[in-house]
């Protein structure tokens, strides 16, 4: 953690949402920056600016939607959306505008965490620097492009391998279809979502353990996926 | 005093009158006997005043006759613009009714009552536009002259000596609320013509020469005063019956008109018209449908055309039927206590009426007490053309050459008779004539009969009796033989021909009796507005051989086509509104009648018991007159009604439904609510309670403290759980879930599933075989993956720990076939089914059983939205696995795949 705590500033109308988060939050080590409304929290984000935000996608005022539209105008900053079970299109809306993250209410604290702390990383890192990445019984060579799992070759075919970087990338963030779609196989194909899911599938065939109960390459359900070495 | 006392009903008649004005706007008619005495001048002179005295009045038509004053007046005045009708390349101005309904004002002046407007217009006549006025409660100032009334139309006539075409039917002038009498005297108003006050120039010297001589003028003069006149006194009258300052003489005179198809009949219309204004009387227009009458399309249309005009002139009209044309006559007038009859002169040839007494003879014989007026009618030239038409028409040359060769071959019969018998046998002879003229009357009508029968005679004279071979007689009884033989010729085709005509009558009366059972049948096996109409405007079609389009009123009021969309009667522009216009106002109207003449069909309401539901528009293939005929008309009038009632019994049976469904709809409700609202107090006052005891006691050890918040965090997650199923359930429930379906890899929705189950089903064995080849499937993946995450809470929760938990999948002939089995307890027997009900719980829950009784509703919720099954029997892995009591469970989901995977490139 860097010498100054990371700032995060939460835009929530619900005051016992934001009293817990305050208490878990600032237990933490986090400083703690709130607005109630959506105008306030774009005023508040303007100075200073906080290194994360927490948004509540239901807000009185304003879309959620619109929120990240105007941060994204001016700011890279890591968001993280509050949202219903119900609301995969809201989802999938927001993070396709932006937003880097989501959690679902009701959620437990420790969920929260574990999602502001890859988000944080990934602001700080944008580039894979190493050359070998290794999770469970797998090992990636960035640098030669090849894949093993228990020692042995993996055969991937391109868009295999291509797909694997992007979610090696993001590793612990959850990835759209759509944005998958787009950095995989380019902006053109944004429709056939269905690639994705086969091509994920193909993958956790070759590198799970279980492709069936996989521990890697994660479903997020009616939104997309997230791959976390993590197991 | 009791003999003072105001007659009850006569003041109900005042009342039930008066409120009827007071939703009507009320009507004035400034009077007058001649164009030019200023009509139009002082009505806008009127209008000024009233425009002074606040009231909203707009000039809705003033003719343009371009007279400088009348011009004059019109400044100042808001006037409504003209409608501009091309007819024939000729532009045509037109009172714009639309555009008076739309402004609404409290007045409107409406010029010339009597005129008639040009085709394209809604109503033919100027003052249906203003009733419609009235109707729509706007008051109206129009003008009118004494020539056009329309029962003193035959009188000015008379005095003139010129025929005016465009009339106002009486009862339309009666019921003006005021009337102002326009007077001028005949010499002024002859100066003022020749100054060219009146007509340009020109026109006023035709105007002159025909019209405006001073003795018709003052006749004219005349009669304008003393109808003026009689309307005072009757304003009087009533006005005296209802205060009932003296006991008016009881009047007790009925007046009755034959109506019959003779052209004079109208005269003789009017003329009871006049008499029955003059004592206050009320009157009654009566037909007799004689069987041979009923036959004759001419004379039905004759009649139908004589009641109209009694109607209008506001008589009640009868059509009686019977064979004896006095008989029915007088008897009906003796049943409503008639007492004066009135009837037209006929004109027929003095031979005819030697043979044949003529209806006034017979009228005058045994009228008994009642006055018979007897009228003479004009003398009418298309009469005669009628008539000789009509004979050219049914004159019968093949009937009368039948006749001819009959009589032949009677003669040959009856002489190879005599061959073979060897006697002279006349009787026999004069036997197979009569049998011969018995056959050509029930045959060919009387006609041909009697030409057959003087045949015969002629025959049998010259054939059989001697001397033979001459028209001479030897022996003289054979002319009584003659004139028996004549006789009963006669009587025979009299007979015969009655009887013909009474079975076409027998066989028409079936056909429509027959065809009304056949629609009755037909619509009350038939539900859904769209099939009533077809098969209404089938069967109708059938009978008038024409087009019918039938149009109804939806829910939110609006007129729509409900059936013969593409036909002629839909392309035409006018239908629509006059569809519309039908059913608003319950009328019929289109072709032919007065109503939106030019529309091509004929348009009948549809008035069921409670309203008009809609209208139909039926248009005949060759002649849309025909449909107006009084019988064909009354057919397809009761064709509409029994539609109509069809209807309005099927909206009747779908209202019932809705509501028996919004009665189970509401049951279902009341068992969720109290269903669920224990399920939700159970957590909340475990959670409260909990909270309560931590925030009152401040000695409680580490580990309660730690238990106290772990309920919390438990009955919340329980609550929630809860909350979801109640929300997605009811979602499913109400259909307010389309699915959003994609193509997705089972495995990936196994995975999730499992995935998010795998705290819960921590202690159980779970294992899933799903083939590599298992195409995409066209899915809502999220629905799919909730399906099986209730399947695997529900292993879960009520299945021991250790038990073994199986997901596989298959394809099967385009299903997709997804088994969860465990080898659990199972359920009892024949609860397979009962488990889907919502909030149904297993009795044998190893937990509190508190389950929210609704997973495996939602999971059959989501089959059926994916248009699958889901079922459970005892699994087969139970029964091997484990002892005897363990039967295991088993879920079976078949969705239809149909759509074809579609191609993934590799690379």
């Amino acid at each position: 953690m860097p010498s100054s705590n990371p700032l995060i500033l939460i835009i929530e109308d619900e005051q016992p949402i934001r009293r817990f988060l305050r208490a878990s939050l600032s237990d933490e080590g986090y400083r703690l920056n709130e607005a109630s409304t959506g105008a306030e929290g774009l005023r508040v984000a303007q100075q200073p600016p906080p290194d994360l935000v927490i948004l509540d996608l239901g807000l009185p005022d304003m879309d959620g939607q619109e929120i990240i539209r105007r941060l994204r105008e001016w700011s890279k900053v890591p968001i993280i959306v509050l949202s219903a079970r119900d609301q995969e299109v809201q989802k999938i809306q927001a993070l396709d505008g932006g937003a880097d993250d989501f959690v679902t209410k009701p959620f437990a604290i420790g969920e929260l965490l574990a999602r502001i702390r890859t988000a944080l990383r990934h602001s700080l890192t944008e580039s894979i620097e190493t050359t070998v990445i290794e999770f469970g019984e797998v090992r990636v060579d960035l640098g030669a492009r090849v894949v093993y799992r228990k020692g042995a070759e993996v055969h991937l075919t391109p868009l295999e391998y291509k797909l694997l970087l992007t979610m090696l990338k993001h590793d612990g963030k959850v990835l759209t279809h759509r944005f998958l779609l787009r950095e995989v196989w380019g902006p053109s194909d944004t429709t056939e979502l269905h690639y994705v899911r086969v091509f994920v599938a193909n993958l956790r065939k070759k590198l799970e353990q279980d492709p069936a109960r996989p521990a890697y390459f994660l479903t997020e359900p009616g939104v997309g996926y997230r791959f976390t070495s993590g197991g | 005093m009791n003999e003072h006392r105001p007659d009850p009903d006569m003041l109900l008649k005042a009342v039930q009158t008066k409120e009827n004005r007071a939703r009507r706007g009320s009507l004035k008619i400034f009077f007058g006997y001649a164009a030019g005495v200023g009509k139009t001048f002082s009505m806008l002179e009127n209008a000024h005043r009233a425009l002074a005295s606040g009231r909203d009045v707009v000039v809705g038509y003033v003719e343009p006759h371009a007279r400088p004053e009348t011009q004059a007046l019109l400044d100042g005045l808001e006037s409504l613009p003209t409608k501009v009708l091309d007819y024939r390349g000729v532009k045509l101005r037109e009172f714009d009714i639309d555009a008076a309904i739309v402004r609404h004002p409290d007045l409107i002046l409406v010029d010339e009552l009597a005129h008639t407007n040009a085709e394209g217009s809604r109503h033919i006549k100027r003052w249906q536009d203003v009733e419609e006025l009235l109707e729509v409660g706007i008051h109206v100032w129009t003008t009118l002259n004494v020539q056009h009334i329309e029962s003193l139309n035959d009188i000015v006539g008379q005095i003139t000596g010129i025929v005016v075409r465009e009339t106002v039917p009486d009862q339309v002038f009666e019921m003006a609320d005021d009337l102002e009498l326009i007077d001028l005297s005949p010499d002024e108003l002859l100066d003022r013509l020749n100054e060219g006050k009146i007509y340009l120039a020109e026109q006023a010297q035709r105007a002159i020469l025909c019209f405006f001589q001073k003795s018709n003028l003052s006749a004219l003069r005349e009669m304008s005063l003393r109808r003026a006149a009689n309307r005072i006194h009757s304003d009087v009258e009533s006005a005296r019956k209802i205060r009932s300052d003296a006991r008016p003489w009881a009047t007790t005179d009925r007046l009755l008109v034959c109506v019959g198809p003779s052209p004079s009949t109208a005269r003789v219309i009017r003329t009871a018209k006049r008499m029955a204004t003059a004592l206050d009387a009320q009157w009654l227009a009566v037909s007799v449908d004689t069987p041979s009458a009923q036959s004759q399309t001419q004379t039905q249309l004759r009649i139908a055309q004589h009641f109209r005009l009694a109607e209008r002139l506001g008589a009640e009209t009868v059509n009686l039927s019977g064979d004896d044309v006095v008989g029915s006559i007088l008897e009906y007038a003796r049943s409503r206590n008639v007492t004066k009859i009135f009837v037209g002169k006929t004109s027929e040839a003095r031979w005819k009426r030697l043979l044949k007494r003529t209806v006034v003879d017979q009228l005058l014989e045994s009228s008994g007490g009642i006055d018979i007026y007897v009228i003479h009618g004009e003398r009418n030239d298309d009469k005669s053309i009628d008539v000789a038409q009509s004979r050219i028409e049914r004159f019968n040359w093949f009937g009368y050459a039948n006749a001819f060769g009959i009589a032949i071959a009677s003669s040959l019969i009856a002489a190879a008779l005599r061959k073979l018998i060897g006697s002279n046998s006349e009787a026999n002879a004069g036997m197979i004539y009569l049998a011969g003229v018995a056959f050509v009357a029930f045959r060919f009508g009387s006609g041909p009969a009697i030409v057959a029968c003087l045949f015969a005679v002629l025959a049998f004279d010259f054939f059989f009796v001697p001397p033979y071979m001459t028209f001479a007689v030897a022996d003289t009884q054979y002319i009584v033989t003659f004139g028996v033989m004549v006789a009963i010729g006669l009587l025979i085709s009299t007979l015969a021909s009655r009887l013909k005509d009474q079975v076409t009558n027998t066989r028409k009366r079936e056909r429509r009796t027959s065809t009304l059972y056949e629609l009755g049948r037909q619509l009350s096996s038939i539900s859904g507005k769209v099939f009533l109409a077809s098969a209404a405007s089938e069967k109708i079609s059938e009978l008038i051989n024409g087009e019918v389009a039938v149009y109804l009123v939806d829910q939110s009021g609006k007129t729509e086509i409900a059936q013969g969309q593409d036909g002629e009667i839909a392309k035409n522009l006018v239908s629509l509104p006059a569809a519309q216009w039908v059913i608003d106002h319950s009328q019929l109207a289109g072709a032919g009648t007065n109503t939106l003449p030019n529309a091509c069909a004929v348009f009948i309401p549809l008035v069921g018991a409670n309203s008009c539901v809609g209208a139909i528009a039926i248009r005949s293939k060759d002649d849309n007159s025909k449909l107006l005929e009084p019988e064909q008309r009354q057919l397809l009038e009761a064709c509409a009604s029994q539609l109509a009632l069809a209807l309005e019994r099927d909206q009747l049976a779908i209202d019932a439904a809705e509501s028996r469904i919004q009665a189970e709809a509401e049951q279902v409700r009341s068992t969720l609510l109290s269903s669920v609202s224990h399920d939700l107090k159970t957590p909340l006052a475990a959670i409260a309670g909990a909270c309560s005891t931590l925030l009152a006691t401040s000695t409680l050890d580490e580990s309660t403290r730690r238990q106290l918040l772990e309920t919390v965090s438990n009955e919340a997650t329980r609550l929630n759980r809860l909350l979801e199923n109640i929300l997605q359930m009811s979602r499913l429930d109400a259909g307010a879930i389309a699915p959003n379906m994609q193509w997705h890899v089972l495995e990936e929705l196994v995975g999730s599933a499992l995935h998010r189950t795998s705290s819960e089903l921590v202690g159980h064995h779970v294992t899933t075989r799903i083939p590599a080849d298992l195409p995409l499937l066209y899915l809502d993946g999220l629905l799919i993956e909730q399906l099986l995450i209730n399947l695997l809470e529900n292993a879960a929760k009520y299945t021991p720990s250790g038990t073994s938990v199986h997901i596989s999948a298959n394809m099967d002939s385009g299903f997709l076939r997804l088994v969860v089995c465990d080898n659990g307890p199972g359920v009892s027997e024949g609860m397979e089914e009962k488990i889907f009900d919502k909030f149904y719980r297993a009795t044998r829950s190893p937990d509190d059983g508190r389950g929210s009784g609704l997973g495996l509703a939602i999971c059959r919720a989501i089959a059926n939205v994916h248009q699958g099954t889901i079922t459970a029997s005892p699994s087969h892995a139970g029964s091997v696995n484990h002892s005897g009591t363990n039967r295991g469970l088993e879920f079976l989901i078949r969705i239809p795949i149909a759509k074809k995977a579609p191609n993934v490139p590799s690379g």
